[in-house]
């Protein structure tokens, strides 16, 4: 087995595990890095949504021989290190979770949209936002969330 | 008067309160909750249960017994608690109780028993009055040690805000401060209902506090049981049959053996398991299991050609299980004007949680013990089977409760715990962490039934319903006839019943049980009859609602909300649904268009007005609510199971498709009905409300009726061609 080395959260991480292994399964199990979820591992509940270099992707379907070094990693771990991010503080205010194992994904790919386009209309945080499951039905309020972090970060700036 | 409770009994009362102590000086033998075995020995000799330890600095923990999978127990039950405690929510934090029914169980389940069960929408019910009653309890604990420190008779003593107040001389101790002089009295007042705090004093009940689980769920750190790392944990799959209850034969046992990392193989009934070192060696070395597998009951099965056997057996001049037999039906149906006979069918639905199904289940080396980390709604038997798979002592099984990633009646179920429990079992006492991927969850689900429903209504001349019957053909008795009574209606005869099939696939309570499918064939055929009479649907319920006067309340505040006798233009209609669940009543209104060249129904807006008793947390019940029409909206729309020669058709999201962002209603409201009644349950009262409004709806905007869900597009487009 390679050795690989991962930048993950701004931290290097040194992995001895087959390079067919999927990140999400690196993060999970051999990092301990349980913020990340397991949905679906075909890619499309978003469950597992991590960003590289900013964007957002589904570590399920990342292997190891895909990445290196040099691109960042970031998990929901490291979005902030008490809860503070914007986003997350919208999510709170919109008490938007109710079981919650979505939820880590959800912010990831909200947080990148937020990146790419800081006043998203509705429709455009439907689209972008459609990739993600949850079951429980909180969409409303993920998109009140959006919202309110929208308004928030614009505010500031 | 208050009956004064000895210790003694406090054990054997749905309530009882003990105060762990954090700095142990006056009462040495007082321990944590979560050494298990210690405090089954305590309890034996003090006669304390623990619904909260209080800290020096003042730091409080409160229990919670019921599962926590986003219904919001985790908060609102606390909050009750905390209510009559008088305490201070910021010093609040909340764990999960120890998996021990005897102590944390209700008595509303059955009264003979005390039970922990997270399911049916009744958990604020069963725990209402416990949790009442044992914060008042700790309330006066802290009183009457206060009142001993002070010297002062307990009278002259109030509480606000976590502190205990002298009103002779505006003295204040907070409960933090008390830990040192707490006593434990002799006998424990059982209070009543009088002397609860007045419910216009209130600081959490009926007032939203922000979730307790919210904070980690929205920085991953909350821990799901798929989450648990465990020194020397392995990893367990299982490969089970492509029938459900096929059994296999393992044709390349040594060649999986030889694959690196993996450790053992079990055989069970009905699946080989793989036990590896990591997960992604049990996962390969699941895929290139050679099994060959036996026949079982689902063989040659195949769901959409079954309804015509169906259809024949509702046609069988032979009753089933007979649920409801009001009045005479058969003298009211010969003197019937007008005869309704409509058919109504349901696909299978699987739960879909998001979090797949999986346990941690450690076994010691002796066999004779076990520890379980799970995600689990709980049952009559809180240790879940594993005791007497094991053909252990029941004091031996330690159940660690995890959040769950979504429930929906699926975790009721322990096949998932008694298989990690088998696999952890060979390889004592290393943990096993087993996972189901998603395709088996989809594949070896047990789903809500498949059924078909026909029911006969009769009128007079004028539109008044002289009887209703109502049979359900289904498999899975209580699972297909929960829903079917309609006492709220004013119908002076009444009938249902169940006629059993039994076809060999795996069967469970899905959000609402028989509710979804029942209420569908309900209120279409009310909205059959109103159609014919050329009565509007909400007046026409109004008629035959008026003995129910809290089912009217519900009734007109939908009709308000939505503004129902007005259309926003041609191309959209209102459908209505009245249902009680739970104990909750409900009316809903759904607003829908129809693109009639794909056959898609889009649900634009969606109204709920419910009476659910009082409500802890206002801003829960209508997330409840929320998410409840939205599961609804997936399941009635995209949702379907499909089964072809025994073998289940989907195997992931891309062919079981369920409700995603794009296709969300603009707005969800949701009104609560202000009631002094028993706190009831929401969480299942959305859900079926949704297949009847939108049938409504469609009927009122083309004329043409929907009768088998899910509502695909084909299904849409053959109704509308007809």
């Amino acid at each position: 087995m390679a050795g690989y080395s991962l930048n993950i959260n701004s931290k290097t991480y040194n992995v001895d595990i087959k390079e067919e292994t999927t990140l999400l399964w690196v993060l999970r199990e051999h990092l301990g890095l349980t913020g990340t979820k397991y949905g679906c591992g075909i890619a499309i509940c978003g469950s597992c949504t991590v960003h590289v270099d900013g964007k957002p992707m589904r570590s399920c379907a990342l292997p190891l021989s895909g990445l290196n070094k040099n691109q960042k990693i970031t998990t929901i771990e490291g979005l902030s290190e008490y809860g503070d991010h914007p986003v997350q503080q919208a999510w709170v205010e919109a008490q938007a979770p109710q079981c919650g194992y979505c939820q880590s994904g959800q912010i990831m790919q909200a947080v990148a949209l937020l990146a790419e386009n800081p006043n998203p209309t509705r429709e455009e945080i439907k689209a972008y936002m459609n990739g993600n499951l949850c079951r429980c039905g909180t969409y409303l309020r993920i998109v009140k969330a959006i919202e309110i972090a929208a308004e928030k970060t614009s505010v500031n700036t | 008067m208050n009956k004064a409770v000895s210790r003694r009994e406090f054990l054997k009362t749905s309530g009882g309160v003990a105060l762990f102590i954090g700095v142990s000086g006056l009462l040495p033998q007082m321990i944590a909750c979560k050494n298990n075995k210690e405090v089954q020995k305590l309890l034996k000799t003090h006669q304390l249960t623990a619904w909260v330890k209080l800290a020096e600095d003042g730091q409080i923990t409160i229990y919670n017994p019921a599962a926590e999978m986003g219904q919001g127990s985790m908060t609102s039950l606390p909050a009750i608690f905390a209510e009559e405690m008088d305490a201070d929510w910021s010093k609040i934090s909340v764990e999960f109780s120890p998996q021990e029914s005897e102590i944390y169980g209700s008595d509303k389940w059955n009264p003979n028993l005390k039970v922990m069960l997270s399911a049916g929408s009744r958990v604020t019910y069963g725990y209402y009055s416990i949790m009442r009653q044992a914060g008042a309890q700790a309330r006066y604990i802290l009183m009457q040690s206060a009142a001993e420190h002070w010297k002062v008779p307990i009278e002259e003593l109030s509480t606000a805000n976590g502190e205990v107040i002298n009103n002779g001389n505006s003295k204040r101790i907070s409960y933090g401060e008390l830990v040192p002089y707490l006593v434990m009295p002799d006998n424990l007042p059982e209070f009543s209902e009088s002397q609860f705090k007045d419910p216009k004093n209130y600081r959490f009940i009926g007032i939203d506090q922000p979730r307790v689980d919210i904070p980690d769920k929205v920085m991953g750190t909350t821990r799901f049981a798929i989450d648990i790392q465990l020194p020397e944990m392995l990893y367990g799959v299982l490969e089970r049959g492509k029938i459900h209850g096929a059994r296999p034969t393992l044709n390349n046992e040594s060649e999986i053996l030889a694959l690196e990392g993996v450790q053992k193989l079990v055989s069970f009934d009905y699946a080989i398991g793989v036990i590896a070192e990591t997960i992604e060696q049990a996962l390969a070395a699941k895929k290139l299991l050679n099994i060959t597998w036996s026949g079982a009951p689902a063989s040659g099965f195949n769901s959409q050609e079954c309804y015509s056997k169906y259809e024949e057996i509702a046609s069988d001049k032979s009753a089933g299980k007979v649920i409801t037999d009001e009045g005479d039906i058969n003298s009211a149906i010969k003197s019937a004007v007008k005869t309704f006979s409509l058919d109504f069918k349901n696909d299978y639905v699987y739960h879909a949680q998001m979090e797949p199904l999986n346990a941690v289940v450690q076994v010691g080396t002796d066999g004779n013990s076990a520890e379980v980390w799970v995600g689990s709604q709980q049952g009559f038997d809180s240790k879940l089977g594993v005791p007497k798979y094991l053909e252990i002592p029941a004091e031996n099984v330690k159940i660690n409760l995890q959040y769950l990633g979504g429930g929906f009646g699926r975790r009721s179920m322990t096949d998932f715990v008694l298989e990690g429990t088998g696999l952890a079992r060979e390889v004592a006492p290393r943990p096993v962490k087993l996972i189901w991927t998603r395709e088996d969850d989809v594949s070896y689900g047990a789903y809500r039934p498949l059924t078909l429903q026909r029911l006969k209504a009769t009128t007079d001349a004028h539109g008044k319903i002289t009887s209703f019957s109502h049979c359900v053909v289904g498999d899975g008795g209580n699972l297909v006839a929960s829903g079917i009574r309609i006492d709220y209606y004013d119908i002076p005869n009444k009938y249902a019943e169940w006629r059993e099939v039994s076809e060999g696939i795996r069967l469970k309570h899905w959000r609402s049980v028989g509710h979804a499918p029942n209420k569908f064939a309900i209120e279409c055929m009310i909205d059959e009859i109103a159609s014919y009479f050329k009565k509007d649907p909400a007046d026409f319920r109004r008629i035959l609602l008026a003995k129910s006067p809290r089912a009217l309340v519900t009734l007109d505040k939908a009709i308000s909300m939505s503004d129902w006798y007005s259309s926003i233009n041609d191309n959209r209609s209102k459908g209505i649904a009245f249902l009680e669940r739970s104990g909750t009543l409900s009316t809903g209104v759904c607003e829908i268009s129809v693109d009639k060249t794909t056959g898609k129904i889009n649900v634009h807006r969606f109204w709920s007005a419910s009476d659910a008793g009082i409500v802890i947390q206002p801003d829960n019940v209508k997330a409840q609510m929320e998410g409840g029409i939205l599961m609804g909206i997936g399941s009635v729309l995209k949702e379907q199971l499909t089964v072809v020669n025994g073998q289940v058709q989907q195997s992931n999201f891309n062919d079981y498709e369920i409700l995603r962002m794009a296709d969300i209603p603009d707005s969800v409201e949701t009104a609560i009905i202000e009631s002094r009644e028993q706190p009831r349950g929401v969480g299942e009262s959305g859900t079926p409300l949704v297949a009847c409004a939108i049938a409504n709806a469609f009927l009122k905007l083309t004329g043409k009726r929907l009768r088998h869900l899910p509502f695909t597009p084909e299904r849409v487009l053959d109704a509308l061609n007809t």
